[in-house]
């Protein structure tokens, strides 16, 4: 049995970490794109962000003003029990980003979207967003929040199978060319995009594949990791840099996430994650051993499993 | 090589703002305040009184919600400073700077060459971006002090209107001049010339949308 107080203490520590830390995936990426960056004031912009991200770790303030809206994705080993059962882990979790957000401090973001209410501490209807995954063994869940920022950079369009790969490309320059001038993406980010599913299911999977893989992750699939290794390559041909600045670096790296889709079509979502990819993770156990991290590792072969069971499946696999 | 640094005044000369070139690197020293659609609205559309004397005090407007908070004792706990996007402003830019005398509109993204043409150079203002986005940490850094937080009972503290001074607080990076000219379609020109090559191959979607453009030229911040 995990202990509320616990979740709750944990998820508080976690929301500070996000906003404070940028992980080191994407720093070693940002650090890699700095080196071959030779655009003047695309080198000058990724220069001040590697400061700024000194800055905020020494200072403990958060690295950018816009704190994002803090969004929990919460996974469970099949033998994981939550005091109070699942309604209690919300509340902690509800407490925690409210906490935090008075704490750190974050920016209040979040407001009713027509009355623009805003209570001051990232809370509210259907605020923050909590999302579950479950893992086949494991008494431990995983505490991961997210602060992904930005109102630009992320984009859904129905494609059909007539588009093929040329239309995939497109829609993928298109969302980088479109947001990334004037930075409106806060380029260079990790750009995901998400293949399949229905509308709302290619939207979730194309956030996941940004905020829930890290930077040098490849997907499962020999064919879909090549295609990533691909489109980074082909994003930082654009010749656009951070700011929409002349320069070569505009995706860090590129993930694809895929969900099988109605026969006919076959949509895409593109979503950027930005200078700031704010994450944090925590796995918590019964015994109360804490073990934090920045690897979501959320899509893991029983996520991406193709198979009506999943014993069949791993039995396949020996 | 790389770009020029200068320090300013948030109550400069003319001849400072006139001496600003596209792609030079800014510090800021003085008071600068926030206002956004918040403001804007409260100011201009239900002509409430404007709490401080401008721009005597301060010519910089920052289209900025800080993440901040108000202490129980009435002090204020600032951390991080970024920005927002600007464009959404332009409706009540021109009126604002009438009003205001503001004279550095300090953001994200800039305006368009016709916006700095058409308000920003007959009232001597120029476009100050900030740099990333966001160094939100750094500029948090150059907060010496928060002087003022007003209407935060009607608008929220994201809303706001937080008065802040600086001391040394950048980079900005000069996004518009005095001829008018915009630093990010000067770059988005020279991007452009890469994009005919880049899509090569690519076709457009089988499925059209009503009211999008298939012009790489084309901004969507309209």
């Amino acid at each position: 049995m995990i202990p509320i107080p616990l979740i709750q203490s944990t998820a508080e520590t976690l929301m500070d970490k996000a906003a404070i830390e940028i992980p080191q995936d994407y720093l070693d990426g940002l650090q890699a794109a700095a080196k071959t960056e030779d655009g003047d004031l695309s080198a000058f912009v990724l220069k001040a962000m590697l400061e700024n991200y000194e800055a905020a770790k020494e200072d403990r303030r958060a690295m950018c003003g816009d704190t994002g809206v803090p969004r929990w994705y919460v996974k469970l080993g099949n033998e994981a029990r939550v005091e109070g059962g699942m309604c209690a882990l919300e509340t902690a979790l509800r407490r925690a980003t409210a906490n935090a957000t008075n704490g750190v401090p974050l920016r209040p973001n979040r407001v009713h979207p027509l009355w623009r209410t805003d209570h001051d501490n990232n809370v509210g209807i259907g605020a923050p967003e909590i999302e579950y995954g479950f893992e086949p063994d494991g008494a431990w869940i995983d505490l991961i929040t997210v602060h992904k920022g930005g109102l630009f950079g992320t984009d859904y369009r129905m494609l059909f199978p007539s588009d093929g790969i040329e239309g995939i490309k497109r829609f993928y320059l298109d969302s980088l060319v479109a947001f990334g001038k004037r930075g409106l993406a806060c380029q260079p980010a990790i750009i995901g995009i998400g293949l399949g599913g229905s509308k709302d299911t290619c939207m979730v999977l194309g956030k996941r594949a940004a905020v829930l893989r890290t930077v040098g992750s490849r997907n499962s699939d020999p064919e879909i990791a090549r295609l990533e290794d691909e489109f980074k390559t082909l994003g930082n041909s654009i010749g656009m840099g951070a700011m929409g600045f002349v320069g070569k670096n505009m995706v860090i790296d590129c993930n694809i996430e895929v969900g099988y889709c109605h026969t006919g079509g076959m949509q895409m979502s593109v979503h950027a994650f930005c200078l700031s990819s704010r994450r944090a993770v925590a796995r918590l156990w019964p015994d109360g051993r804490v073990e934090y991290r920045t690897d979501p590792d959320w899509f893991t072969p029983y996520q991406r499993r193709d198979t009506v069971g999943w014993d069949a499946q791993a039995e396949a696999a020996e | 090589m790389s770009p020029r640094e200068t320090t300013l005044s948030t109550t400069p000369t003319p001849e400072a703002i006139a001496g600003l070139r596209l792609g030079d690197i800014v510090y800021l020293d003085g008071l600068i305040y926030t206002a956004r659609e918040g403001v804007y609205k409260r100011a201009l559309e239900d002509k409430a009184n404007i709490p401080m004397e401008l721009p005597a005090q301060s010519a910089a407007n920052f289209h900025c919600s800080p993440a901040a908070r108000i202490n129980p004792d009435g002090s204020f706990e600032m951390g991080a400073v970024t920005a927002t996007a600007s464009f959404r402003f332009a409706k009540w830019l021109p009126e604002w700077m009438a009003k205001t005398g503001a004279r550095l509109i300090i953001g994200k993204g800039g305006m368009s060459s016709k916006d700095y043409k058409r308000y920003f150079v007959p009232n001597g203002a120029v476009y100050l971006t900030t740099v990333g986005y966001g160094t939100g940490a750094l500029l948090g850094r150059g907060v010496e002090t928060v002087e003022a937080v007003h209407w935060n009972e009607e608008l929220g503290l994201a809303q706001a209107m937080w008065v802040i001074r600086a001391r040394r607080m950048g980079p900005f990076i000069v996004a518009s001049d005095l001829d008018g000219n915009c630093l990010f379609e000067r770059e988005n020109a020279e991007i452009a010339q890469n994009l005919e090559r880049v899509y090569e191959g690519t076709r457009p979607a089988v499925l059209k949308r009503y009211g999008e453009t298939d012009d790489r030229s084309d901004e969507v911040i309209g």
